[in-house]
């Protein structure tokens, strides 16, 4: 099935028809061109290099996939209505987990990397707010999307992934929000892919002075242990007072390889609230930057992470403060089951004229069988003498005598696990303000939750 | 039938060490007993062991409550059958709400044959029972929005095992030193929270070696620990007796006993040391 969806490999001459079927403006070709060159030029990772030398990507095999070339996606439907309170319908089992119960401003869905349906409220598309497909509305927002788009966060040259995707990517997201618009429903932005499917959307959010809103992005696949490949980017731009509550949910099938770039830079006096998930994928290695490039800008990043079998999952994030009197919160939390593996690897790096900076990372990792493995690797690169960087880290097992206390108030081993595993998220979970996704989170880590052992 | 606790010819041993050597003790509803001992007699272990802390390995001896043997059975099984350990030191659940943790203990011991994943019981009904006892206790209701034990004073933890005891009603319950750590104010509330419950609807175990909680719950039947085997058995007086003149008289007059706790207690200072 998915033969007919993509063409296979990533050779110059898929590339070129993926160009041709389509007939973008000149300088995203070009763009395109360029970002392709730079892939074909740079060499896989090596075993060696600090970001790669606990991620094994070995059994990763670029051209058991293909690029999204030809028909619409068999997933093709009709868009939902906006504002409509049932569960997303997809094509996933699981469907959309974040929108239970919840009022929308918009949604928007790409299946396959080829944009699915989009919908936004009137009243919101009246103020002038964009929302839907990058990859439709670069045909009618072009000089909008070109101002953003790999101009000030991602850096399509930063590795192999980055420049492959810069070169190839399709579906996708945008949000645009123009000064002083509020938008008080939060948007839903979907990524799913069938078995075997590819995803190499680009999610770019921008917001203009004093702008407001709430987003929440989620990837699906049918079933846990479908396979995949998504090579995508994140650029979030947050103009000065603007303010960005941005919630990430990783949820692909279990065999889904997921290699990701996230940047957002955020000006001056603006804030934003980043809460991430991430259960699915065989195996992830996502970049995460934060870059605060006005004095006062804040944010605040809320990382959760539960893996089970043998998934791998690996953050580097970079909080960098650029400006002064800048406040940056980082807090991870993993629990990890069976054999499964995370790596956790922090950095704050203050510029030299970056004074008053308030930095703060954490990362604090639960194991949940003896087989698991976290590796946790705080970092602190300060060119600045007025500042204020705290940073720490905790991996243990669960507390057997905590385990005995609840079974001896009549909870079973498993509730008990269960118990212990909510709590410990629980901190994270105080810091999310928006209730459906704190509970659809909640729920969808306990689900997995087995019996400790 | 009464509900009965019987425990016969109890050895317990940890780590191939042995703690108890051979402890009877038959606890029946209604019944209020004292166990008390020198440090590193085994009291604590008893209660630990009755309630089925996995670190303790039974090498002989048998352990019923109503004649169902608890041996084979985990921690939650005998909670859920009607027993109940007070912790002289509960452990923090960082997280988790005492109110949350409550329910879900409340529900499992009064619905034993509740499965995984259902229902709850009512959260109205549980709010109103559990707001009843915290006053009674004198418990700030912002205490049970509190994650369990976690930054809690030595006093609030023990003020939280009562609090539990009084919501589980259980069939046996075992006070393990739950009067350390309170001062005269909160033993008498412990007590009299105690007597709410009903004494006359359970059997109590008080574990101590002070006599503060006795005072208002005097016992029945008071056994003395001693090198891991109960070497006395004796009625109010015998507690009053322990209290005023410590445990020279005990030492002498079982002078076996007291060479094995002396020498669990060696090893223990040995093992603490290392």
């Amino acid at each position: 099935m998915t033969a007919t969806l993509s063409q296979p490999g990533f050779d110059q001459q898929s590339f070129d028809a993926f160009l041709h079927a389509r007939n973008e403006p000149a300088w995203l070709v070009e763009q395109r061109r360029e970002a392709w060159q730079s892939s074909l030029e740079k060499d896989w990772p090596a075993r060696n290099e600090e970001e790669w030398m606990r991620t094994d990507i070995r059994l990763f095999k670029l051209n058991q996939f293909g690029l999204p070339v030809g028909p619409h996606s068999v997933w093709a439907r009709p868009g939902d209505k906006v504002g409509d309170h049932r569960q997303d319908q997809s094509h996933t089992e699981s469907g959309t987990t974040l929108t239970e119960g919840v009022d929308l401003a918009g949604r928007t869905a790409a299946e396959d990397s080829r944009p699915a349906h989009s919908a936004l409220k009137a009243k919101w598309a009246d103020k002038g707010v964009v929302f839907g497909s990058l990859d439709e509305l670069v045909h009618t927002h072009g000089e909008l999307i070109r101002k953003h788009l790999f101009t000030r966060a991602v850096d399509p040259t930063y590795d192999k992934f980055s420049a492959l995707h810069a070169a190839c990517w399709s579906g996708g997201h945008l949000l645009y929000v123009p000064r002083n618009v509020t938008i008080e429903e939060p948007l839903h932005c979907l990524s799913a892919i069938s078995d075997g499917g590819v995803d190499l959307g680009h999610t770019l959010i921008v917001l203009e002075e004093n702008a407001e809103a709430t987003v929440m992005c989620e990837t699906a696949s049918p079933r846990q242990e479908d396979s995949g490949f998504h090579c995508g980017a994140t650029e979030v731009i947050l103009a000065p007072n603007s303010r960005l509550r941005f919630v990430s949910l990783q949820n692909w099938g279990h065999g889904v390889w997921h290699f990701a770039h996230q940047k957002a830079i955020v000006g001056r006096d603006a804030s934003l609230q980043w809460t991430l998930a991430a259960i699915g994928s065989r195996l992830s290695k996502v970049n995460q930057h934060v870059e605060l490039v006005g004095r006062g800008a804040s944010t605040q990043v809320n990382g959760v992470l539960f893996t089970e079998g043998k998934q791998h999952i690996s953050y580097h994030t970079l909080q960098h403060h650029a400006a002064p009197d800048c406040r940056s919160d980082f807090l991870y939390k993993s629990a990890l089951q069976d054999k499964s593996r995370t790596v956790w690897r922090g950095m704050i790096k203050v510029d030299p004229l970056a004074i008053k900076t308030n930095g703060y990372q954490r990362n604090d990792n639960l194991l949940l069988a003896a087989t698991a493995r976290a590796d946790s690797i705080p970092g602190l690169e300060i060119q600045c003498d007025d500042v204020r960087c705290t940073h720490g880290s905790t991996t243990g097992k669960v507390d057997e005598e905590l385990i005995f206390y609840a079974q001896a108030r009549g909870l079973t081993r498993k509730e008990a696990t269960r118990l212990i595993v909510s709590g410990f998220f629980q901190q994270i979970f105080d810091r999310i303000t928006i209730e459906s996704v704190r509970e659809a989170l909640g729920q969808a880590i306990l689900r997995r939750v087995r019996e400790y052992v | 039938m009464t509900d009965t606790l019987k425990i016969d010819n109890l050895h317990v041993s940890v780590e191939g060490k042995p703690i108890l050597r051979g402890v009877n003790l038959t606890i029946r509803r209604g019944e209020t007993h004292a166990l008390m001992g020198p440090n590193g007699s085994g009291k604590s272990t008893l209660g630990l062991v009755i309630m089925g802390h996995p670190k303790y390995q039974v090498t002989a001896g048998t352990m019923t409550l109503n004649g169902e043997n608890l041996l084979d059975k985990s921690a939650d099984e005998r909670a859920r059958l009607g027993l109940f350990y007070a912790f002289q030191r509960p452990v923090a659940i960082p997280g988790v709400k005492l109110a949350d943790f409550l329910r879900h203990a409340a529900t499992n011991v009064r619905h034993p044959e509740r499965k995984e994943g259902e229902e709850l019981m009512p959260m109205r009904e549980f709010r109103r029972e559990l707001k009843g006892k915290m006053e009674q206790l004198r418990m700030e209701s912002e205490f049970a929005r509190r994650y369990v034990n976690d930054g809690f004073s030595g006093g609030e933890m023990k003020r939280a095992e009562i609090l539990q005891l009084a919501m589980l009603q259980p069939k046996i319950a075992i006070l393990d030193e739950t009067d350390s750590g309170l001062d005269a104010d909160a033993v008498r509330l412990a007590s009299q929270s105690i007597a709410e419950i009903g004494r006359e609807k359970m059997g109590l175990l008080i574990i101590t070696h002070h006599d503060k909680l006795l005072e208002h719950n005097p016992p029945d039947f008071t056994h003395v620990i001693l090198g891991g085997r109960i070497v006395e058995t004796g009625g109010v007086e015998l507690a009053n007796e322990l209290h005023t003149q410590g445990y020279d008289r005990i030492r002498q007059a079982y002078p076996d006993a007291d060479e094995a706790n002396r020498k669990m207690v060696e090893k223990e200072e040995a093992a603490a040391v290392a």
